[in-house]
C-alpha cells in the first residue's frame, strides 16, 4: 500500500478510537476486563518499541559498552527519566552520554 | 458552582494554563519526531502530514520506525492502532461529560484527544461541572497541544535533512519511547507489562514483517493483567 494511504488509514482508525465512546448514542460502557487490559497497553507497547531498538541496534544482540554504547546511555537516561520525569532532560542525558562514549571508544 | 458567562470564558484561559508545563515536554518530542521522519524513508512531507492526519506522537514515531525498517503495511497499521488503543479508555472516561456538549462538538473534539488533554481535563472535570466551561477548557488545552505539535514537528522536518549522521539521532527514537515509558512504571503490574513486553519483543525481533513488536506488546498486556490478579 502507498505510504500516504497507510497513514490515512491509521488516521481514520485513530479518530474512530477517539470518538468511540464520546460519539456513541446513549451511554455505552466497555466491559471491565477490557478497561483493565487497556491500562497495560502503554507500558507494554513502549517497552516493546524501545528495548529491542536499544539492545539490538543492528539486528543482533549486543550489550557490550564498546560494541553498543546505546545500552549504557539508555540506562543513564532511564535513571534521569525516573528522577526528573522530564522528556527534554532525559533526551539530553541519553544522547549526551552516547556522544561522550562514542568520542571515548 | 456558579455558572456565569465569566466562568465560561475562564475555560479558555484555564485550559491553556493547565497544559503550559506539559508543552515544555512536547517541544523536544515534536522536534525529534520531525528530524526522525525527515531522516527516514517516510520523508518530511508525509512525516509532517501525519501530524495532521494522525496527531498522536508515539504512533507517528512507530510509523516512521516501522516503515523505515521495511515492515509490512498490515503490521504498521495494526501496531499504530494498538498503540492508540489506550485512547478508548480516555473516550469512555470523558463520554459522560461530553454528552452535555453540542452534537458537532462531540464529533469534532475527539480529534484533539491526547494523553495530555485527557489528563488535564479529567482532573478539572472532577472540580467543575458547568458543560460550557468544560467544553472550552478541553478545547483550549487540546488546541494548545495541537498547535505546539504542528509547529515543532514542522521545524524538526525542516532541520532534519541537515542533521549529520555523526549525531547518532537514530538513537533518539528509542530514547523518546523510553522517556515516555519510565514515568508509567508506577505499579508492579505496569513493570510486569513493560518487562515482558520488552523481553518478548527482543526474543521475537526476527519474526517476519517486524511483527515482533506486536507480539511483545500483546504479551506485555497479558502479563500486566496476570500481575494485577496476583497482586489483588
Amino acid at each position: 500500500m502507498n505510504p500516504w494511504a497507510t497513514v490515512t488509514v491509521i488516521g481514520v482508525g485513530t479518530y474512530l478510537i477517539r470518538v468511540s465512546f464520546i460519539g456513541a448514542v446513549g451511554s455505552r460502557r466497555m466491559p471491565p476486563w477490557f478497561g483493565r487490559a487497556l491500562t497495560h497497553v502503554g507500558p507494554a507497547v513502549l517497552a516493546a518499541l524501545s528495548i529491542p531498538a536499544i539492545l539490538l541496534p543492528d539486528g543482533t544482540l549486543d550489550v557490550t559498552p564498546a560494541g553498543n554504547p546505546q545500552v549504557v546511555a539508555a540506562i543513564l537516561a532511564g535513571l534521569v527519566a525516573w528522577r526528573t520525569r522530564n522528556i527534554a532532560v532525559t533526551f539530553a542525558a541519553g544522547i549526551g552520554t552516547l556522544w561522550i562514549l562514542q568520542a571515548m571508544l | 458552582m456558579k455558572s456565569s458567562a465569566a466562568t465560561h470564558q475562564a475555560g479558555w484561559r484555564d485550559g491553556v494554563i493547565a497544559v503550559l508545563p506539559i508543552l515544555v515536554g512536547v517541544v523536544p518530542f515534536g522536534l525529534v519526531f520531525g528530524v526522525a521522519a525527515a531522516d527516514s524513508v517516510v520523508g518530511g512531507g508525509l512525516g509532517y502530514a501525519s501530524s495532521i492526519i494522525v496527531f498522536a506522537g508515539a504512533a507517528q514515531l512507530a510509523i516512521v520506525d516501522l516503515m523505515n525498517a521495511g515492515a509490512a503495511t498490515a503490521v504498521v497499521i495494526a501496531t499504530s492502532l494498538v498503540i492508540n488503543a489506550r485512547m478508548l479508555m480516555y473516550s469512555a472516561a470523558l463520554a459522560p461529560s461530553f454528552r452535555e456538549f453540542p452534537h458537532l462538538s462531540r464529533l469534532a473534539l475527539p480529534y484533539l484527544l491526547t494523553d495530555e488533554a485527557f489528563a488535564v481535563s479529567i482532573v478539572r472535570y472532577a472540580a467543575i461541572e458547568d458543560p460550557a466551561y468544560r467544553r472550552r477548557f478541553y478545547t483550549a488545552a487540546g488546541l494548545a497541544l495541537w498547535t505546539t505539535w504542528q509547529i515543532t514537528t514542522a521545524i524538526g522536518v525542516l532541520v532534519g535533512a541537515n542533521v549529520p549522521d555523526s549525531w547518532s539521532l537514530e538513537f533518539a527514537v528509542p530514547l523518546m519511547f523510553l522517556a515516555l515509558l519510565i514515568p508509567m512504571l508506577t505499579s508492579k503490574p505496569a513493570v510486569a507489562a513493560a518487562v515482558v513486553g520488552g523481553g518478548v519483543a527482543v526474543i521475537a525481533h526476527a519474526a517476519p514483517s517486524h511483527a515482533g513488536l506486536m507480539i511483545g506488546a500483546l504479551a506485555g498486556v497479558v502479563a500486566g493483567v496476570a500481575a494485577e490478579r496476583m497482586v489483588s
